[in-house]
């Protein structure tokens, strides 16, 4: 089988068209939307700030928590049940591990960096908009990152390597989703997940243009970033 | 290379070569100086540094602040100050009149009540010690509470104390602003709405240079009163007496 | 606690004064903006002054109650979201969360706000469901009041979707064109009480210090369809007739919104 066009008519290494703003929370310490396709992530950073249950403390340095969750009404199909499973649970998870390489926390001990991330529209892509959304944040919120953090899914359909899958891509039953973030800078990958089915070729090739891919996502950082001190 | 003054975002390279040092809130990759922080480029000299735009108040020794008592404790007061951490202020810290053994420890500070106070200890795992015995510290008694990101702390003050002193002058508003961010306001009703929006205006704008004169026509322009930005205020009445940095070049 | 600022809050209010130089009285800006999430089948964002509500409808095919077989189904929920302020935490609704969206859900069942018996699809077998979900996304104070409009700017704004043969819901189709049966629009204005001081829509700094609140749904025809007190701070009958009287007079500033 052959991916001859795109569902919705993209080239095969094109992004969607992406927009992001940053302080879009004045109640939160950094804040930032992050919008691809019709993917949106709203995201609020907190902290550092004193951290309780006190057990969870760690007395050598802040730590981080992250909390990703879809709104009741951002899913394709049925309404999400509130309070999340598994699923969000993982992607919390894997986010805070793509995010923590370019924290330090250490000036902050016993404390806690909060990064709530919500989905109020969705369209595949979800946990890499988040940490796209989430590395703005943090770089609002003042704390000393050594780099942002770029992430997107790229991906095989049929026999195409594609980045930035929409949902009937990602659904589509022959092919694979591998999202993937990045240091734009050192170009290191911090997030990497995959499901489907490719060759060791396939996933060298597609982990590359996940890496283009996210050079220009790197791009709409910084400019929202900078965009906050225009007057 | 990036030019002096310009805004970074943590990972961007602002110089390369080895001629230049990183100072704070910058590393050094190789041959690079990276930004740390999103801030706004500082060079002086071979070294350069980052001035923050935005972070949480980290308790330093010696700072001036506003803090809100969370809890009265058998031997002190538990004080909360916008920070990650809280403080103790100790009943021989807390004044100078004899307290005996046993008394109702609110009658001198009550929950919810707002101090301005020093920060005499800060330990490596952040427990802080704060005290009233010094010049300007006290109960801070009416006014209201507004909170700023203690970065913007230096420019609201400005050079020298000017910037809150003009706040001060055209409003006619009693203002103390705390190292954390926390700023108590005291005066007229409608006084303290004209402080509140200049201080919300200084915070907005604190990367801008040329700041002061603006803000000395905009006080003018609100409130009918000619301010001078070169009165300076005695220094015991600002929270701090630590110079501003400076972000603009104009002042 | 917060005697002092309790104090300085009721010498402003004095001078009808607010902290943000409002009048007792008055709302903050208010805006609107329709089909702010594609995924819902309606959905609203509501600004008033800085604090920012979400909310979006989600259908669904249910079986009526037995005791309404010809009525369809709706559900208010809220979550206060961590997202939205710092004293916000994860986990299911507490207090605040639920009543906030008992208080919507009755302005909207009462006030018969939704058609629901054209919602029926088989009489006494399948009937459409309206989830109305409500999400803070910033809490500068009154997020009451900001929700209730919320919710109901989302049912203004929903499609109902496409059925398939078997009455299931198409989610891969376009939505109809068709709207919800919506009848009445009601909207709510919580009047507080500091001391012997009353005004609305309050910052978050004087939500601290409310010691009495009621809520008060109020129709187009401004007849009252829902109440809701709250505080622990005792009313009189004058009292309340007197904050009825205050919503009654808002209630088209806020509909004009919609």
């Amino acid at each position: 089988m052959t991916y001859a066009k795109r569902f919705d008519g993209r080239g095969m290494d094109e992004l969607r068209p992406m927009s992001a703003k940053v302080g879009i929370i004045p109640r939160a310490d950094g804040s930032a939307m992050f919008k691809i396709g019709k993917t949106v992530a709203l995201c609020a950073v907190y902290g550092p700030r004193d951290l309780h249950p006190k057990f969870m403390q760690n007395p050598e340095t802040g730590i981080l928590r992250v909390n990703y969750n879809m709104m009741p009404f951002s899913g394709h199909g049925e309404r999400v049940r509130p309070g999340g499973g598994r699923r969000s649970k993982e992607i919390s998870m894997v986010i805070e591990n793509a995010l923590l390489p370019v924290l330090d926390l250490k000036e902050y001990p016993n404390s806690v960096v909060d990064v709530f991330v919500e989905l109020p529209q969705t369209d595949a892509g979800t946990r890499c908009a988040g940490i796209t959304a989430a590395a703005m944040a943090l770089a609002d919120a003042g704390l000393e990152m050594k780099d942002l953090v770029c992430a997107v899914a790229a991906g095989r359909c049929e026999d195409k390597i594609i980045v930035d899958l929409n949902y009937l891509e990602d659904s589509h039953e022959d092919g694979a989703d591998v999202p993937v973030a990045v240091l734009p800078n050192s170009g290191k990958v911090t997030l990497l997940q995959m499901d489907g089915e490719v060759t060791r070729e396939q996933i060298k090739e597609i982990i590359a243009k996940a890496k283009e891919a996210c050079k220009k996502i790197y791009e709409v950082q910084k400019a929202a970033l900078k965009a906050k001190f225009v007057r | 290379m990036v030019k002096d003054k310009e805004i970074v975002v943590p990972g961007e390279t602002i110089a390369t070569g080895i001629s230049f040092l990183p100072g704070k809130g910058a590393y050094r990759d190789n041959d690079k100086i990276v930004a740390q922080r999103l801030g706004i480029v500082s060079i002086d000299g071979k070294v350069i540094k980052l001035i923050p735009l935005a972070g949480k108040y980290i308790p330093k020794l010696k700072d001036r602040v506003v803090g809100m008592v969370i809890d009265v404790l058998m031997t002190g007061w538990r004080l909360e100050f916008n920070s990650p951490y809280s403080a103790v202020m100790t009943l021989k810290d807390a004044t100078s009149e004899f307290i005996p053994r046993g008394v109702d420890l609110t009658q001198y500070y009550a929950l919810g009540d707002y101090v301005v106070c020093q920060i005499v200890n800060v330990t490596s795992q952040k427990l802080i010690d704060v005290s009233m015995k010094g010049p300007g510290l006290r109960k801070l008694r009416g006014g209201r509470i507004i909170e700023v990101n203690s970065q913007k702390v230096p420019r609201i003050i400005g050079k020298d104390g000017s910037m809150v002193s003009m706040v001060k002058q055209a409003t006619n508003c009693d203002v103390i602003v705390g190292q954390n961010g926390w700023i108590w306001i005291d005066g007229e009703p409608e006084n303290e709405v004209v402080a509140v929006k200049a201080i919300k205006k200084i915070e907005e704008d604190a990367h801008l240079s040329g700041l002061t004169d603006k803000m000395a026509v905009w006080l003018e322009k609100e409130t009918g009163v000619k301010v001078n930005p070169a009165a300076a205020p005695p220094a015991e009445e600002q929270a701090t007496e630590e110079h501003p940095h400076h972000f603009g070049g104009s002042q | 606690m917060y005697a002092e600022q309790k104090t300085h809050l009721l010498k402003a209010l004095a001078k009808n004064v607010r902290y943000d130089g409002r009048k007792a009285l008055e709302y903050r800006p208010i805006t609107v903006e329709y089909g702010v999430s594609g995924s819902a089948e309606g959905s609203a964002r509501v600004k008033v002054g800085g604090t920012e509500v979400l909310a979006g409808v989600k259908m669904e095919i249910g079986k009526p109650y037995p005791d309404t077989p010809d009525q369809g189904n709706m559900m208010v929920n809220a979550e206060l979201i961590p997202l939205s302020n710092p004293a916000f935490e994860s986990g299911p609704p507490g207090q605040q969360a639920t009543e906030l969206a008992r208080v919507v859900d009755r302005a909207i069942r009462e006030s018969k706000a939704i058609d629901v018996k054209k919602l029926v699809i088989l009489p006494g077998e399948k009937v459409w469901g309206v989830n109305i979900d409500i999400v803070t996304i910033n809490d500068e104070g009154n997020l009451l009041d900001a929700s209730c409009l919320a919710a109901m700017a989302a049912l203004k704004n929903a499609r109902l979707p496409k059925l398939n043969e078997d009455n299931a819901i198409d989610y891969d189709a376009e939505p109809t064109k068709e709207k919800l049966p919506l009848s009445r629009e009601p909207v709510e204005i919580t009047i507080i009480k500091v001391g012997d001081k009353f005004f609305v829509d309050p910052l978050s700094d004087e939500e601290k210090l409310i010691e009495g609140r009621l809520t008060v749904a109020i129709t187009e025809k401004g007849t009252i369809c829902a109440m809701q007190k709250g505080g622990t701070a005792p009313f009189s009958a004058e009292e309340i007739d007197k904050m009825v009287e205050i919503a009654q007079t808002l209630a088209p500033t806020l509909r004009k919104a919609l």
